[in-house]
């Protein structure tokens, strides 16, 4: 415990480079899954039967079939297929397609529960399907997706250590390292689980200023 | 390519394993069940020097990662055999997650319930095991059921403190015999099998209580 401190001055710039690739992984697993959920909820929406039920399908293949499961068949499985992604790859499309499903389904229920009037509403006033979902239903979906988006991204973010299972070198792997070579576990861990719930309280700020804004945007009451 | 003798040669020790994924899931949650619910009841009805720390500690281990929780607990609480520990940390953490399920359902249960156990002057207790908790736990049944399916799709991680669940027999098969394809499909098959119909069995209930 001793020479933890010393050892833990040197190792600082590993520890700099993990935490950016965990936040680099939060990132981007964050924003492709945000693209798929929005792709898949207004899909899962479609009047469409054949459209829907290919995005419901989508939608339980990667909800049902476990995070870890997927990475690891990416990771090992695919380039028995002839694929082979980088790990950091691997993972954001595995945080991606996964996190994506659940949030389909928040992006699904938030604009169920726009009220109908909203959209008779802008068919009365000669507003087509595309300019409706963009200027009326959307803006009050918004509001009520973002809580439940910080929930998923505060998951997204705790999902991020298993990257370490496949080779990637972010803030897990980093301290993983420093714990063996200085052999101090508990003040290792200690720092990484502190570090975890630090980022953890920023996003959690984050999405809660995001949250008064769409409110505010969308003119409910909790708005500036 | 797929190759199908492997995969049904793979397919006893992908069950096995299945078979330790079920146990670990259905203690996990039994733990997180009875612990979630002290969670909230100290929270919501105990003496404020205790509801803080456990308000404290619950939000602590709710916003870190489960696995890394599962290394430390493994590398400094020495003596414990792995599937015991792995179903406590599992438990414990999502008693986090369960304990604010209940706290909704408390919560949601209408005010003139509680006015009506002052008025009969019902002594403390009952009125939470007799009147609160039924109707709170009825309301919170089908988030608690999600629960138990995320749990489920959680439990591989296990394997990193050498437990031999589903995902560790199939890594361990897919190393072996160089069929990870097959090792891992068929997991990702099981997985989809068992939490599908679990799933639209949650949904089932939830529409049936909300009349």
């Amino acid at each position: 415990m001793a020479d933890f401190l010393p050892e833990l001055g040197r190792a600082a710039p590993r520890l700099a480079d993990g935490l950016l690739v965990t936040v680099e992984a939060t990132v981007l697993g964050a924003a492709l899954a945000l693209v798929l959920a929005y792709a898949l909820g207004l899909l899962s929406r479609s009047a469409r039967p054949p459209v829907r039920g290919a995005a419901r399908l989508v939608v339980e293949f990667f909800r049902g079939t476990s995070l870890y499961v997927q990475l690891f068949w990416l990771f090992f499985a695919l380039p028995m297929l002839g694929f082979r992604l980088e790990p950091l790859a691997c993972g954001v499309l595995a945080l991606g397609l996964n996190f994506g499903a659940y949030g389909s389904e928040v992006v699904r229920g938030a604009v169920a529960a726009v009220p109908r009037a909203q959209t008779e509403a802008a068919i009365a006033l000669g507003m087509g399907p595309a300019l409706r979902l963009r200027r009326v239903v959307l803006p009050q979906a918004h509001a009520l997706m973002v809580a439940p988006f910080k929930n998923l991204l505060i998951q997204l973010l705790k999902a991020t250590p298993l990257l370490s299972l496949v080779t990637v070198p972010d803030l897990t792997f980093q301290i993983d390292q420093l714990r063996s070579s200085t052999g101090a576990t508990a003040a290792s861990y200690l720092l990484l689980l502190g570090l975890y719930f630090g980022l953890a309280v920023v996003l959690s700020l984050g999405m809660n200023a995001l949250e008064r804004a769409a409110k505010a945007r969308a003119g409910q009451e909790g708005g500036v | 390519m797929w190759d199908g003798e492997a995969a049904v040669a793979a397919l006893p020790t992908v069950l096995e394993g299945f078979g330790v994924t079920l146990v670990a899931t259905v203690l996990g949650f039994a733990v997180a069940a009875v612990l979630g619910l002290a969670l909230a009841l100290i929270q919501r009805a105990g003496p404020v020097w205790l509801a803080l720390p456990v308000r404290g500690a619950a939000g602590f281990v709710r916003s870190t990662p489960l696995l890394v929780q599962l290394f430390a607990v493994w590398v400094l609480v020495p003596g414990l055999d792995a599937p015991v520990l792995g179903v406590l940390v599992l438990g414990v953490h999502y008693a986090t997650y369960l304990s604010e399920v209940y706290r909704t359902g408390i919560d949601a249960v209408p005010k003139g319930q509680w006015e009506a156990c002052t008025a009969l002057s019902l002594p403390r207790r009952r009125v939470w095991r007799a009147v609160v908790l039924p109707q709170a736990v009825r309301k919170v049944l089908p988030p608690l059921g999600n629960y138990a399916v995320s749990m489920f799709k959680e439990t591989p991680l296990l394997s990193v403190i050498t437990v031999h669940e589903m995902v560790h027999e199939a890594n361990t098969y897919g190393s072996t015999h160089f069929a990870y394809l097959e090792s891992f499909t068929l997991a990702a098959a099981v997985f989809l099998l068992a939490s599908w119909p679990t799933s639209v069995l949650v949904r089932r209930l939830e529409a049936r209580l909300a009349h």
